[in-house]
């Protein structure tokens, strides 16, 4: 996310990218010898594709990242003389199974004995790794190829050496199972064998096979991908208490410290008192951090006081003592209530057209109906059940900062700027991340406490955000008003579709504030909505941010998904149409969508994906409907009180539909007995977790439309805690979510995301079965926990 | 000067007596697989065992333990072997994983008490603690394996 988001801010030239490229290429020559960089950015134009591979090499979004991939094996991999492997892990693992997943594909393609498996944590370093950037569901879209690279490559090494030992040809050695075993010229097994340990150091002196040498595995060699067995890698470990996330990191000498900042943004300090501060029990220092106060404030400091103590708790308690006066500056007055008002009124006027295809004016002029309708979504806090934190420690001239971070090499970079330090000298260490969810890829608490260390003269330090200061010094997801009006003929056809979305830009954190949103947002549910109407058009209102706007899981999805699959059921009642068939209709006839016809805007994002390998299909978003409504039984007959509802939504290249089966007690209290989800992200890796992710994301999906919402009031955001700040809990979640993950159906249906793409359905088919159930409408994130 | 027994093992604390156990276990003793998730009681992650009851370590001062046997999630069993973490993984029930320490504590004091507990009371017993994840159909599954054997 944040890497097209410093694009946009600053529009960078296509020639200065591809100097970049050619700079990038030459370098890893330089490091890693020719073999290895035997150009991974030709590699895609000149790879051929053999008839029965399965992997048959398609561009990704990838090559628009900053440090691209990498797929170097002695990058990744390392084989001790014991047959041990080591596989470097470099994405973050926030609950996902990335940490897992990534390494299952190289060692399946290298046929390691996963039992014999160990992973490394890659600290933050692309230009070693690539990519690192744990965020917008990319780790297996970007990284399936460059790790099946990877194994690939390491495999026909392994083989090579074992020829090299027999004295024969290398087509006769196959690795299998951490071994590699010698065939007779009929391919037959002799029999034979080395183990990988006995080749590991003749295996990795060889050179590198060139990248179109390499032999992929065909799906039924397979013995990881797409099995669904292998166990979270840190299971045994989160179970018995020792999996390190960011607090559990201990230095000698090591101080604890939490901070006091301004609840308004851009409040600066006009002065404190720390007297009663300095006389509580364990406390043994106030430092003052300062704060960035320029826009755009990207993820600076806030800026305020360090307690720093003996323990956490000795600096809550110094913090409740201290004094501090603020001058709060122009975002005093952000009030949820007015501005919610405010964005209403500019969705009922015309706005900025983004997409416009056909006249649909002249649509609604001609119209039997038109159905206007206004869907109201609050800002969320990602909460993810670990704070922020992070320790950070200075040493004869090097800082290290410890994290659970999303991004540690844009953090490290962010990090040497504020600390006035080389690159070379800071070290961004990686720990598990008790949840992201987005908020982890802003590295404004690491730039904190590296400036707290580095104020303390070096010394080891762990700074703490409390729970309160998680939910008021958050980049928020945005509030938004969406209002769309709906044009049918008289045959119920849909002739006419106008949005209109209103909210305040994630690109305000990092571009003066045009009150526009820009193309990653328009991209996500609402430009790029598949419907076959001919009269189609978007306009953006303008909304101004006076906070932090940044990212949560799905993104704009949430409020889009929720509006558009919210409003056509509403007109399928209208009409008198059942919904699911109603939606089938209004995607219309199998095709991918042609962008230029369709009005879309010229710099329509797709995720960062080249169009040509994600295309729009609505073949696969009607499938995913058609599978889920068999799977969950649509149609049939319910209780009073119940309902079932469909929504689906295709995002981060992958295509969700789910159906939502409510059932409203006798105090209105809604219930969700049952969910079901059809998922198609394309080649998929690891099942189980997929099902994990499906099951989380309906249970954040029940949090998003019935309880969660942060309201500001002066300035300040309203609530604190889980207290006030409500998400779904055991009392009350989708009972029994069942997923079904869609075969891919061509070999272009290429790996999509997986970690955001089940959220966005999940609030409109719960609208949707609630309007089932009652015929009430509920228009308004949060819902509510009852319907009244 | 108060007097606890953590995981087996007798410790004294002079500190502040209202100090809740939680930073206590976590600053003092270096027992970090206790976490801190809210500080308000609300969302479970600390649970351990006070004399063999779940009970919230944000919410319990050094003052209340005194004289009291504490069990985090490191000396629930010896060798990581309990049956809740057993069924835990089994089910493979974490995602980020933050939370579970605090899960698996409450469930095995709720089986320590009640060894074939209904659906309504797993949920009763497991409310208090929040998964942001959302592993919570795992989670109730997983209360369920341990209860009927894993």
């Amino acid at each position: 996310m944040l890497h097209y988001l410093e694009q946009e801010a600053r529009k960078v030239e296509k020639r200065e990218e591809h100097r970049a490229l050619i700079e990038n290429v030459s370098r890893r020559k330089v490091l890693g010898g020719a073999l290895v960089a035997s150009g991974f950015v030709l590699s895609l134009k000149i790879l051929p594709a053999g008839a029965r591979e399965p992997l048959k090499p398609y561009p990704t979004g990838a090559e628009g990242m900053s440090d691209k991939t990498v797929s170097d094996p002695h990058v990744f991999i390392a084989i001790d003389k014991n047959g041990d492997v080591k596989i470097v892990t470099h994405r973050s693992e926030m609950g996902t199974g990335i940490r897992t997943s990534l390494p299952m594909v190289v060692a399946d393609e290298m046929e390691a004995d996963w039992s014999r498996v160990s992973l490394v944590q890659a600290p933050g370093d692309e230009p070693k790794y690539g990519n690192q950037d744990t965020d917008g569901s990319r780790s297996m879209r970007h990284f399936i190829q460059p790790m099946r690279e990877c194994g690939a490559a390491m495999r026909q090494m392994l083989e090579a050496a074992a020829a090299a030992k027999w004295g024969v040809d290398p087509a006769l050695c196959r690795a299998k199972a951490h071994s590699v075993v010698l065939l007779d010229d009929s391919k037959k097994e002799t029999g034979k064998k080395i183990g990988f340990g006995d080749l590991a150091e003749a295996a990795m002196a060889l050179p590198v096979p060139a990248r179109d040498s390499l032999r992929f595995k065909t799906a039924g060699e397979f013995t990881l991908i797409g099995k669904g067995e292998t166990k979270i890698a840190d299971l045994r470990n989160i179970t018995v208490g020792k999996a390190t996330y960011g607090a559990d990191v201990r230095l000698p000498g090591m101080k604890f410290a939490v901070m006091a900042r301004p609840d308004v943004l851009g409040a600066k300090m006009k002065k404190y008192d720390a007297t009663e501060t300095l006389k509580t029990p364990g406390v043994e220092k106030v430092v003052e951090i300062e704060g960035v106060y320029a826009v755009p404030r990207k993820f600076h400091q806030l800026g305020g006081i360090a307690v720093v103590a003996k323990s956490t708790f000795a600096a809550m308690i110094g913090r409740d003592a201290l004094q501090i006066e603020w001058d709060e500056g122009p975002n005093a007055s952000y009030d949820t209530d007015a501005y919610t008002k405010e964005m209403a009124a500019t969705a009922a006027k015309p706005g900025k057209v983004i997409r416009n295809e056909g006249d649909v004016d002249k649509a609604f002029a001609s119209a039997k109906d038109v159905l206007t309708v206004e869907y109201h979504a609050k800002h969320l806090v990602q909460a993810p059940m670990e704070p922020l934190v992070a320790v950070a420690r200075i040493k004869d001239g090097k800082a290290e900062i410890w994290a659970p971070v999303q991004s540690p090499y844009g953090a490290r970079k962010d990090i040497a700027e504020a600390l006035k330090m080389p690159i070379e000298d800071v070290t961004v260490h990686v720990t598990l991340l008790g949840g992201g969810f987005g908020r982890k890829s802003k590295w404004d608490f690491m730039i904190e406490v590296a400036l707290l260390s580095q104020k303390l003269g070096g010394d080891p330090v762990l700074l703490q955000w409390t729970r309160e200061d998680d939910t008021r010094h958050s980049f928020y997801h945005t509030t938004s008003v969406e209002r769309i009006e709906m044009g049918v003929d008289d045959k119920g056809k849909v002739t006419g579709w106008r949005h209109r979305s209103v909210a305040p830009s994630i690109v305000s954190t990092f571009a003066p504030d045009s009150g526009y949103q820009f193309p990653i947002e328009y991209g996500m549910g609402f430009v790029d909505v598949p419907f076959d109407i001919p009269n189609f058009r978007c306009e953006n209102g303008q909304a101004m941010a006076h906070t932090r706007i940044g990212w949560y899981r799905s993104v704009s999805n949430v409020p889009r998904a929720f509006a558009v699959q919210s409003a056509i059921c509403e007109l399928a009642h209208k009409v008198g149409r059942d919904p699911k068939d109603f939606l089938l209709e209004v995607i219309g006839p199998d095709r991918r969508i042609d962008l230029k016809a369709s009005g879309f805007p010229e710099d329509f994002w797709n995720y960062g994906e080249p169009y040509e390998s994600f295309p729009i299909d609505t073949v696969r978003l009607k499938n995913v409907i058609r599978l889920v409504a068999d799977k969950a039984g649509w149609g049939k007959k319910l209780p009073e009180r119940e309902g079932l509802g469909i929504a689906a939504h295709r995002s981060f290249a992958s295509y969700v539909a789910t159906v939502v089966h409510v059932a409203i007690d006798e105090d209105g209290t809604i219930r969700v007995p049952e969910a079901t989800t059809a998922v198609d992200c394309g080649f998929y890796v690891n099942p189980e977790r997929i099902r994990s992710q499906i099951e989380g994301a309906a249970v954040m999906g029940m949090s998003n439309a019935l309880y969660s919402g942060i309201s500001f009031k002066n300035g300040a955001v309203e609530q604190s805690n889980f207290s006030d700040y409500n998400i779904a809990t055991m009392r009350n979640y989708p009972k029994k979510v069942t997923t079904v993950i869609a075969e891919p159906q061509g070999p272009d249906w290429h790996t999509g995301g997986i970690g955001e793409p089940g959220v966005p359905p999940f609030a409109p088919a719960l609208a949707n079965a609630i309007f089932a159930a009652t015929g009430k409408r509920l228009r308004n994130l949060p819902m509510g926990e009852k319907v009244t | 000067m108060a007097t606890i027994t953590v995981n087996g093992e007798s410790r004294t604390f002079d500190g502040d007596p209202g100090t809740p156990l939680l930073w206590y276990l976590r600053d003092e003793a270096g027992l970090t697989g206790t976490k801190y998730g809210c500080g308000q009681g609300l969302c479970g992650a600390c649970t351990i065992h006070l004399d063999g009851v779940a009970v919230r370590s944000c919410m319990t001062t050094i003052e209340m333990a005194d004289g009291k046997s504490v069990t985090t999630i490191e000396g629930l069993s010896p060798d990581g072997e309990h049956r809740v973490q057993k069924a835990w993984r089994e089910l493979s029930v974490p995602q980020c994983g933050f939370c579970q320490a605090g899960q698996i504590m409450q469930a095995a004091s709720l089986l320590a008490k009640n060894n074939a507990p209904s659906d309504a009371e797993i949920v009763e017993e497991m409310s208090g603690n929040l998964c942001r994840c959302g592993c919570y159909q795992r989670i109730h599954a997983a209360v369920r394996l341990a209860a009927e054997g894993v």
